[in-house]
């Protein structure tokens, strides 16, 4: 239990370390990192609806 | 007198960058003949076997690709001073770097299943019971990382690498015509028609040249090694020698494939293995043997791009040049993700074809991801300055990653739904 506290308390310092990007969000960036988010959406999605499809066997 | 006073002179030249090599060299071969892990041979062999020589001129291709995309970590590794789950962190927030290390983690672990059904299959073809193979494999690999020296496991990984040679007398000894590899390998063209079959086997031969956690690997190792601004001449030397061995090891295996097992539908580097064992037991000895050493090559980077990832990120002691007691959670993620993938593949009945099919559908949804940081943060000068990228390296990286998106995508959609495309 104590070792899940300590875990939990690591993960939150690292979140408040990296809260905010260094790298300074110029539009190529913006739209890199929209781009990549649409991709990996559209990926994730295709994999749930795969993993949807075995579990019910239709 | 002067003559031989001059080839003196450039010979001592020579000699001095050769050792000055031998020093730096490691990352960038290490990861790149690791690349041509148990997946990779098998879907090498399988390739052989299905299409012969003719799919040759599109394994060079990968040269420069795998060499573009790894020098890109080379840059960003010896100048940062930090490994590419860090830097994601650092430069796109917690989100993008949760993100990354999570996805890291399970294609990692994953791929390390794949590697102990590579390693086991591959000596069950001598005798050997897999429990067997798993606990030597483990025994192994601990006395590699052990030792508390960055450099001893970076020399024993080479050794391992020159034992990924072992293909090319192999295809020696099953007697291929050159006429016909160069006639039919070296021309581009594309057997039988472009095909949802070929499709998918030109897609599996991209995503066995490029990994996610190569990218992971050879700028955490590069750190590990403490490769400096100066040493990145070697390092993109390196690379390039390392992107062409794994390439020509490839090229090689193809060969044996397509001159002894023509037509034949091939599931796996072991059922090769076994085949050609009917033809010549050298040839089949030597595939064999091939497999598990890069199944044990594999396994041992792969692991260790996953341990220093979480090091990076949970600030944990996390190189090789420490002991056990100095860095007792980077060893035990190391020996976790080893001792947990192996026991999966001793389980009875496990579901291991899913398992292989997962690992191809995951690693797609993290190498476009990964590429995209990586070539931003090498267009961030604040954090790279002089080594950031030209305009002319940005249009090869983006097209690379444009490409690369495109066909893992429609590959990601082919596993999943096989049937989609005929």
């Amino acid at each position: 239990m104590k070792a899940l506290g300590t875990l939990i308390s690591k993960i939150r310092e690292i979140n408040s370390r990296y809260r905010a990007p260094r790298i300074q969000m110029s539009p190529a960036v913006r739209v890199s990192l929209m781009a990549l988010r649409v991709y990996l959406f559209a990926l994730v999605g295709l994999m749930v609806y795969k993993f949807v499809v075995l579990v019910t066997g239709s | 007198m002067n003559f031989f006073s001059k080839l003196y002179y450039v010979f001592r030249k020579a000699w001095k960058a050769v050792r000055l090599y031998l020093v730096l060299a490691g990352p960038g071969i290490v990861v790149m003949v690791a690349d041509n892990d148990a997946g990779g041979i098998t879907t090498y062999a399988a390739t052989g076997a299905k299409y012969g020589y003719h799919l040759i001129w599109f394994l060079l291709i990968l040269i420069p690709v795998a060499y573009y995309v790894q020098e890109m970590t080379v840059r960003l590794g010896a100048v940062t001073k930090r490994g590419l789950a860090e830097a994601i962190f650092d430069g796109f927030g917690a989100f993008w770097g949760w993100f990354s290390l999570l996805d890291l983690m399970i294609v990692d672990w994953l791929t390390l299943i794949t590697e102990f059904i590579g390693m086991t299959a591959a000596l069950a073809i001598f005798g050997v019971p897999p429990w067997l193979t798993v606990v030597a494999v483990i025994a192994l690999m601990g006395v590699i990382v052990l030792n508390g020296r960055y450099w001893t496991f970076e020399k024993l990984a080479l050794l391992f690498c020159a034992l990924n040679l072992v293909y090319i007398p192999g295809a020696f000894l099953v007697h291929p015509s050159v006429q016909d590899v160069v006639h039919q390998g070296l021309i581009p063209n594309l057997a039988g028609g472009f095909n949802g079959q070929l499709f998918f086997f030109l897609m599996a031969n991209i995503g066995t040249t490029i990994a996610p956690w190569m990218l992971f690997f050879q700028q955490s190792a590069v750190v590990d090694k403490g490769m400096l601004e100066k040493d990145i001449p070697w390092g993109r030397f390196d690379t390039l020698l390392g992107s062409i061995v794994t390439v020509v090891v490839a090229v090689f295996i193809v060969i044996v494939t397509g001159t002894v097992l023509p037509g034949i539908d091939i599931d796996s580097a072991s059922q090769a293995a076994a085949e050609l064992m009917k033809t010549d037991r050298y040839v089949g000895a030597f595939l064999a043997i091939g497999l598990f050493d890069a199944g044990l090559l594999g396994a041992i980077c792969i692991s260790l791009a996953s341990s220093w990832a979480f090091g990076e990120i949970f600030g944990w002691a996390h190189s090789l040049n420490t002991k056990i007691r100095q860095a007792p959670w980077f060893y035990a993620t190391y020996f976790l993700m080893l001792v947990s993938s192996g026991l999966v593949v001793l389980i009875p009945h496990a579901p291991l074809v899913l398992i292989t099919l997962f690992v191809q559908v995951i690693a797609v949804t993290l190498l476009p991801a990964a590429l995209v940081f990586l070539i931003l943060l090498l267009n961030d000068r604040a954090a790279v300055g002089e080594y950031c990228n030209t305009a002319a390296q940005n249009f090869v990286g983006g097209c690379i990653v444009v490409l690369i998106v495109i066909l893992s995508t429609l590959y990601g959609i082919t596993v999943m739904f096989p049937n989609l495309i005929h």
